[in-house]
């Protein structure tokens, strides 16, 4: 059937900010689906708030709205874009979730719009779990027993009668948040009031336990002349119990006899028809009791998600892509295979690999030290590894995880593992945790059977037999030495998947004698190729892997090659902000005439989509593995500096000459702290006193020089790892003790645990600048963006708010910040980015004032904090506020084009002249756009929800509009913090945050809201003439309510409580607790709380601007 | 744990892979070299006697994971020359098993090699065409010379190593069919046995014999290696055809297409795997097929019949139904084992032409 010509223009929801459960993947499908769509001639609008997508650039749609993805905003954009379809399978549950407000409130019906890829009700089938399950029985697929409830007395009820153990999930909800599992009637109790909490509509499944159960996945499509393939099978190395996102998993299925994997073929089909999908993909999850085989469905997703595009990187076809092009009507025998060019989409791909897909933790960002999983997912982020066997597939996986493992132990961080006992072992790897992979290794290489481990621990024994042969080789390395290698012994250990770190480890040599040692024995890796057809027929396309075999595929190419080395796992301080920017750096590298050539591990991103970049190495970031790309392609050169920490690590193991943009030698300049020192002082830039330490003494010592509050950190880290804001010497110690003996930190490896830390004076009461900069070979520096903070400095600036252009700058400050850059760009000798963070005093009663402009501290006040000549989270940002590409132009700078070549061929706009655009792109008088990061507490209800040096924060919105008030509400709003037009503030600051919380409060009272307020905060307020309505008694006293009370009993609509200093204090993780648990909007500083009330302030008899970016962006080049 | 004992796997064209022996102890097998990409049912496959004659590469690297059961196997006893595997399981895991894959191939005699670069193995014969090779623990000129002399399928008549001595009943459906077994697997027995009483005859059976014994349908299995030395069975086809209601399947499919003066020819590697697209003409539907097939019709050679089935991969003609009789014949394996059940209906078809057949009568 050909495209349908009955529509002509069709809105794409995004997903929004990164969060757990819904990251870049949707980026990677929504980018896909844009493409595929605007190439097949139809006019798409996108709606997405996270700017650091590749979706969101201007090109990629033909109105690209960053709003907040909220009903009321998509209907407005309906409205001014008359939109024929909807297409809402291609943003995860976001999009899924708002496609049925809109039905729901009528805005599709009234404007004449249509649901395209699957209507209201098959999704109200597959999302509605009682729904679902009688629909399952209805066509006879075997479900487990279950019953639904919205209340505690039906719950028991159910409970009762499908007996414990049971499973509790709250529906409508994303990544199993909320879900849990409950084996006695006290937990149960816990389990299901805190699932009917979490649904938005106060709905629960309790269901018959299958923990312990395997688990399976098949990836299905489905066309519109009810053609379905299966387009992967996925089998999960841990059982049923742990969230398939948190699951270590495998692809292809690997332990199911063929009429068992048909069975699940069909009943997947059925699932796909009897819902209703009509065209697209969908998930289709089923547990399997090893015992007898008897399959149940579990669930199924009638949308694209994180597992297709799993499978799309696993199996070579693209699932979104070509999702997009059934819901206009294509057929899959109409869509040809790109890979192989030849045969159509209307096959099932068949791998000659394996596949191994390992999630990535941040537990320790939140200070939890043993993470257990559950039902509910907790990774921040994911590798995907691919082999020739799991064996091999499974150790690159763990060493791509970049959390210091080099393989499946045999390595320094074994020794966690090592410590305990055999019976310690065999109890701590019955529970689930990021650590259960490597215990079960150590309990099979201490002899313990396998069928003990498996009956332990749930993990099927084909999988635990494959790792059996991974500490077999192990023990027989130990007995020998590299030097009675022979060829036979160095490829079988390769070909069981062993690093050279590994064997350096096990035999106490250095990697690169183990490399040399390996090669003079003629053993070296073979490049092999994602094809989805095992062979059968030639690819066309160069999507390859490494193993170890006879014979490479790697075609010789023509042009000159650069290696982008990509940013790995998404995780905390390194996200999809680097994968932006190295998927720039090939679109721009392309253009300019060379052959790209992408290395990456991160199965969720569009730069490893196999024709993002002209070859895709689907390779851990090692610097074993990075070498042999480079020896397989002879490239050029080699960017390490777009991909954040991770490539940026690899420099010094790279050959310096093949680096390219900034030299390592300069990268190494700005993170030396003696030199840097020496650097600025040259310069005569100011710095906040500070120094080195090696121990506590030292950094006492340095404390004391410089005085308290001092900031703790260690060098060589991104996101703030380990980061502290001290006030004395107990604080002090408490921070170097951390540091020295900090696990995790040790255990990431590289130069963080091995430099010193720094101690400097921590500027109270600054605002912090962040600046994105290019520069030239010539020397020509350009100033991206100025950023100003919302928060103030001492909040990790990921995790704070920030606009541009500044908002309380003055000119003069600006001035001295862009001098003060361009001298750093021009003394590291940058080619390409650069960022500089900078620290601006304020002085004397923090005149935060951001409606008005230019007015506040001076000159003399402004302190750089540090540089990193490299790309920056804010380069996407900075990017889409501005409308230069700034990634792009960076790559094309790290290899030899100068800014006036770029302005010639029109990337980079004509030089902004004259002030305040001197500063940037933007002006005061354009707009302001405002970003604003979205935090994962409610995942982790443990962790205390504040913001502090370590940065915690999983995503980020961006909002523009005229004015700051305005662009921070509509920021506030898309992060899913939706600020009151009216009812009761209840406020409780710290000492340093009073003075903004007054302002914030006067503000608030002449707007007519009721405040509440803790007794000194209230003394504070009324001292400053603001009445206090409700004065609110300490946590626990007896008499009066206390905050807590008030929020559970629905009397506090915003809730503004900073905490003083560091660590969880009662009271106030007491009260931001409720606040989370009841769903208040929460501020938890000063800052933030002024800035929330001039935007309440602005909203009054103003609507927020809905605006598409390419028009924000004509408005600028048309003014300029 | 005893040492692998190293093997070699040599193609008559001088191609050496190196590997490890498995299964049953070999110094030297020879046939022709194929291979496989199903990533499940490799103890179908390495049972399917189609693979008379055929040493069977699987693309798929991990084999043997689930072991071998009793309800699997699509023979008695597999008549493949050999396996080469990527990597054997030392171990499985399914509720079902009753034995390793290579315990399984000990009990049958089948020797195989493990540790190959299949991948490599399987582009090589892309380009190169499927080919006599040996494997085994002899030396590289034994087994080289041994690839040299093995004539792999072409011209020998596999047919008669794998038929039935004597005819048999299986199945016990409402109809009565008698299927001619070129190599029948059994799978293929199980969905017609649904269907109908089934006699099993042996290949070279005359038509008048099959016709005395009165049957609703006949059906012409699958089977191993060159349409064309089947000539008794595709003389008994032209005693059938517009008799009586005729199906046949992949060999039963080449010979009908003979029988109507069709032609037939050797593909360069063939198809055999699970995941194939056909579009069946009359509907547009897609389905994806099993298959395993070396031979194929020529698209276009046969006199009277319309071609209902093409594969989308490379236009191979997988389908045609006889004009004016009730006979068709596809290609592919609707009955699966291994592979996908999207065309199961054609045994329904073969059903409802048996029954309209009677339903006058």
């Amino acid at each position: 059937m050909p495209r349908r010509d009955d529509i002509e223009s069709i809105l794409i929801i995004g997903s929004g900010p990164i969060v757990i459960g819904q990251a870049c993947e949707f980026d990677y499908s929504g980018t896909q689906a844009c493409r595929v769509l605007r190439a097949e001639g139809y006019r798409v609008i996108l709606a997405n708030s996270n700017p650091a997508t590749i979706m969101t650039d201007p090109e990629v749609a033909d109105a690209t709205y960053v709003e907040p993805l909220d009903a009321a905003v998509l209907a407005r954009i309906i409205d001014r874009e008359r939109p024929d379809a909807v297409l809402p399978t291609l943003g995860g549950q976001t999009g899924l979730n708002l496609a049925m407000e809109l039905v729901a409130d009528g805005v599709l019906e009234a404007n004449g719009v249509e649901l395209i890829g699957a209507d209201a009700a098959a999704i109200a089938t597959a999302e509605d779990r009682q729904l679902f399950k009688q629909a399952m029985i209805e066509i006879g697929l075997d479900v487990p027993r279950s019953g639904t409830a919205h209340d505690m007395d039906t719950a028991r009820e159910v409970m009762r009668r499908v007996g414990l153990p049971v499973i509790v999930r709250p529906a409508y909800i994303l990544g199993g948040r909320g879900a849990g599992i409950a084996a006695t009637a006290e937990e149960f109790e816990r389990v299901a009031a805190f699932g009917l909490e979490a649904s938005p509509i106060s709905e629960i499944l309790i269901e018959e336990s299958i923990v312990g159960w395997k688990e399976f996945e098949l990836e299905v499509m489905r066309d519109r002349a009810d053609n379905c393939v299966v387009v992967c099978s996925i089998e999960n190395l841990d059982p049923m119990g742990v969230h398939t996102g948190d699951s270590i998993t495998v692809a292809p299925a690997q332990t199911l006899t063929d009429p068992e994997y048909q069975q699940m073929r069909n009943a997947a089909f059925a699932v796909l028809r009897r819902v209703g999908v009509e065209t697209g993909g969908s998930n289709v999850q089923f547990a399997v009791d090893p015992a007898t085989g008897r399959q149940v469905v579990i669930e199924m997703n009638p949308r694209v998600s994180r597992s297709s595009a799993l499978a799309s990187k696993a199996t070579g076809f693209p699932i979104a892509k070509i999702a997009a092009r059934l819901a206009v009507g294509y057929t899959l025998d109409e869509i040809p295979n790109d890979i192989t060019g030849v045969t159509p989409a209307s096959f099932e791909p068949t791998l000659d690999y394996v596949v191994t897909k390992i999630p990535r933790w941040a537990f320790e960002k939140f200070q939890i030290p043993e993470g257990v999983l559950g039902t509910s997912m907790q990774s921040v982020g994911e590798v995907m590894a691919i082999g020739r066997t799991f064996c091999e597939s499974l150790q690159k996986g763990l060493r791509s995880l970049e959390h210091g493992r080099l393989g499946l132990n045999a390595d320094p961080a074994e020794a966690a593992v090592e410590r305990l006992g055999d019976a310690e072992l065999i109890a701590a790897a019955a529970v689930p945790t990021p650590e259960r992979i490597f215990q079960l290794e150590a309990l099979l290489r201490r002899g313990v059977s396998i069928d003990v481990v498996s009956a332990a621990t749930g993990v099927d024994s084909w999988f635990l037999d494959q790792m059996a042969r991974i500490s077999e080789e192990r023990l027989m390395l130990e007995t020998t030495s590299p030097e009675a290698m022979t060829r036979a012994g160095w490829r079988r250990a390769k070909r069981l998947g062993f690093s050279d770190g590994q064997l350096a480890h096990l035999w106490g040599v250095a990697p690169a004698d183990v490399r040399f040692l390996r090669e003079g024995a003629g053993v070296l890796p073979t490049f092999k190729t994602v094809d989805t057809c095992a062979a059968e027929f030639e690819a066309t396309t160069p999507y390859h892997y490494s193993t170890y075999e006879d014979t490479d595929e790697i075609r010789p190419a023509s042009r000159p090659r650069v290696v982008i080395c990509g940013s790995g796992p998404n995780r905390i301080g390194q996200g999809i902000e680097f994968d932006y920017c190295c998927v720039h750096a090939g679109l721009a590298l392309r253009e300019a005439g060379y052959e790209t050539v992408m290395v990456n591990c991160n199965p969720e991103t569009v730069s490893t989509d196999y024709d993002t970049n002209d070859r895709l190495y689907f390779e851990p970031l090692t610097t074993e593995d990075v070498a042999n790309v480079i020896a397989a392609e002879d490239p050029v050169g080699v960017i390490v500096s777009l991909g954040g920490q991770t490539p940026l690590a690899l420099s010094s193991d790279l050959p310096a000459d093949l680096v390219l943009g900034t030299s390592p030698a300069s990268i190494d300049l700005a993170e030396d702290r003696e030199r840097w020192n020496a650097l600025c002082t040259r310069l005569g830039i100011p710095q906040p006193p500070g120094g080195t330490a090696t121990s506590f003494e030292e950094a006492q010592q340095v404390a004391a020089r410089v005085g308290y509050p001092a900031l703790v950190r260690p060098s060589y880290v991104l996101g703030g790892r380990a980061m502290a804001i001290v006030y004395d010497d107990e604080e002090l110690s408490a921070a170097i003790d951390e540091l020295a003996d900090f696990g995790s930190l040790g255990r990431e490896g590289g130069p963080a645990s091995e430099r010193p830390v720094l101690v400097d004076r921590f500027l109270e009461d600054a605002t912090e600048v962040d600046v994105d900069a290019v520069r030239d070979c010539t020397g020509e520096v350009q100033i991206g963006a100025v950023m100003e903070h919302v928060e103030e400095a001492g909040v990790h600036s990921g995790d704070s708010a920030c606009t541009i252009p500044p908002t309380t700058l003055g000119d003069d400050v600006v001035a001295v910040i862009c001098d003060y850059t361009r001298r750093i760009a021009q003394e590291l000798d940058v080619k390409g980015l650069l960022n500089v963070q900078f620290a601006v005093k304020r002085n004397g009663d923090s005149p935060l004032q951001m409606p008005t402009r230019w007015s506040g501290p001076g000159a003399s006040d402004v302190f750089v904090i540090e540089a990193n000549p490299r790309a920056s989270r804010t380069v996407p940002f900075v990017a889409k506020a501005t409308g230069v590409p700034l990634a792009m132009v960076a790559a094309r700078l790290m290899v030899g084009a100068t800014l006036a070549e770029l302005r010639a061929e029109g990337m980079l706009p004509e030089a902004p002249d004259g002030s305040p655009r001197a500063s940037g792109y933007v002006a005061a008088s354009d707009y302001v756009a405002v970003k604003e990061v979205v935090l994962p507490f409610n995942r982790f209800p443990e962790a205390d929800a504040v913001l502090g040096p370590e940065m915690r924060s999983t995503g980020e919105v961006m909002a523009l509009d005229a004015t700051p008030g305005l662009a921070f509400v509509k920021a506030q709003l898309a992060a899913g913090t939706r600020l009151p037009p009216e009812g009761t503030v209840f406020m409780s600051m710290a000492d340093r945050d009073k003075e903004a919380g007054l302002r914030a409060a006067r503000i608030l009272h002449a707007l007519g809201y009721q405040l509440a307020a803790t007794v000194g905060t209230a003394e504070f307020l009324r001292r400053g003439g603001v009445p206090v309505a409700v004065e609110v008694a300490k946590l626990g006293d007896q008499e009066g309510r206390d905050a807590v009370d008030l929020i559970k009993a629905g009397q506090i609509q915003l809730v503004i409580n900073s905490p003083r200093g560091r660590g969880p204090r009662a009271d106030g993780a007491h009260i931001r607790s409720a606040a989370g648990g009841a769903g208040l909007p929460l501020v938890t500083t000063g800052a933030a709380a002024l800035a929330a009330a001039y935007g309440l302030r602005d909203l009054r008899g103003q609507r927020p601007t809905v605006r598409s970016l390419q028009e924000y962006h004509r408005s600028l080049r048309g003014a300029a | 744990m005893t040492a692998p004992e190293p093997a070699l796997l040599v193609l008559c064209d001088g191609e050496v892979f190196e590997g490890e022996a498995m299964g049953a102890s070999t110094a030297v097998a020879s046939g022709e070299v194929v291979f496989n990409t199903v990533m499940s049912g490799y103890q179908e496959v390495i049972s399917d006697p189609s693979y008379a004659g055929q040493i069977i590469t699987f693309t798929y690297p991990h084999i043997g994971n689930y072991g071998t059961n009793d309800a699997d196997s699509e023979a008695a006893r597999p008549h493949c020359r050999g396996v080469i595997v990527r990597d054997v399981a030392r171990r499985y895991s399914n509720w079902r098993a009753t034995a390793s894959l290579d315990d399984f191939l000990c009990r049958h005699g089948i020797g195989g090699i493990t540790g190959i670069d299949t991948r490599r193995l399987t582009r090589h014969i892309r380009d190169a065409g499927a080919m006599p090779g040996a494997f085994g623990t002899a030396d590289e000129a034994t087994l080289l010379a041994a690839a040299r002399a093995e004539p792999g399928t072409s011209g020998v008549d596999l047919v008669g190593e794998v038929t039935t001595a004597e005819p048999y009943v299986a199945g016990s459906g409402p109809r009565r069919v008698v299927a001619y077994d070129l190599g029948i697997k059994s799978t293929i027995l199980s969905c017609l046995g649904e269907l109908a009483t089934v006699t099993v005859v042996p290949a070279h059976t005359p038509a008048d014999e099959v016709l005395a014994r009165q049957p609703d349908g006949v059906f012409f299995s699958n089977g191993p290696g060159d349409p064309e030395l089947a000539g008794p069975a595709i003389e008994a086809l032209n005693g059938l055809v517009g008799t009586v209601p005729v199906f046949g399947i992949c060999l039963g499919h080449q010979l009908l297409a003979l029988a109507l003066g069709g032609r037939t020819f050797k593909m360069r590697f063939g198809h055999h795997g699970g995941n194939v697209p056909v579009r069946c003409s009359a509907s547009g539907r897609i389905e994806i097929t099993s298959q395993n097939h070396n031979f194929a019709v020529e698209a276009g050679s046969v006199p009277g019949v319309t071609e209902t089935h093409v594969c989308l991969n490379d236009g191979t003609l997988e389908g045609l139904s006889v004009d004016g009789a009730d006979a068709f014949g596809v290609q592919y394996h609707p009955e699966a084992g291994p592979g996908p059940h999207d065309a199961r209906r054609h045994f329904t078809a073969f059903a409802e032409m048996m029954d309209r057949r009677r339903a006058p009568a």
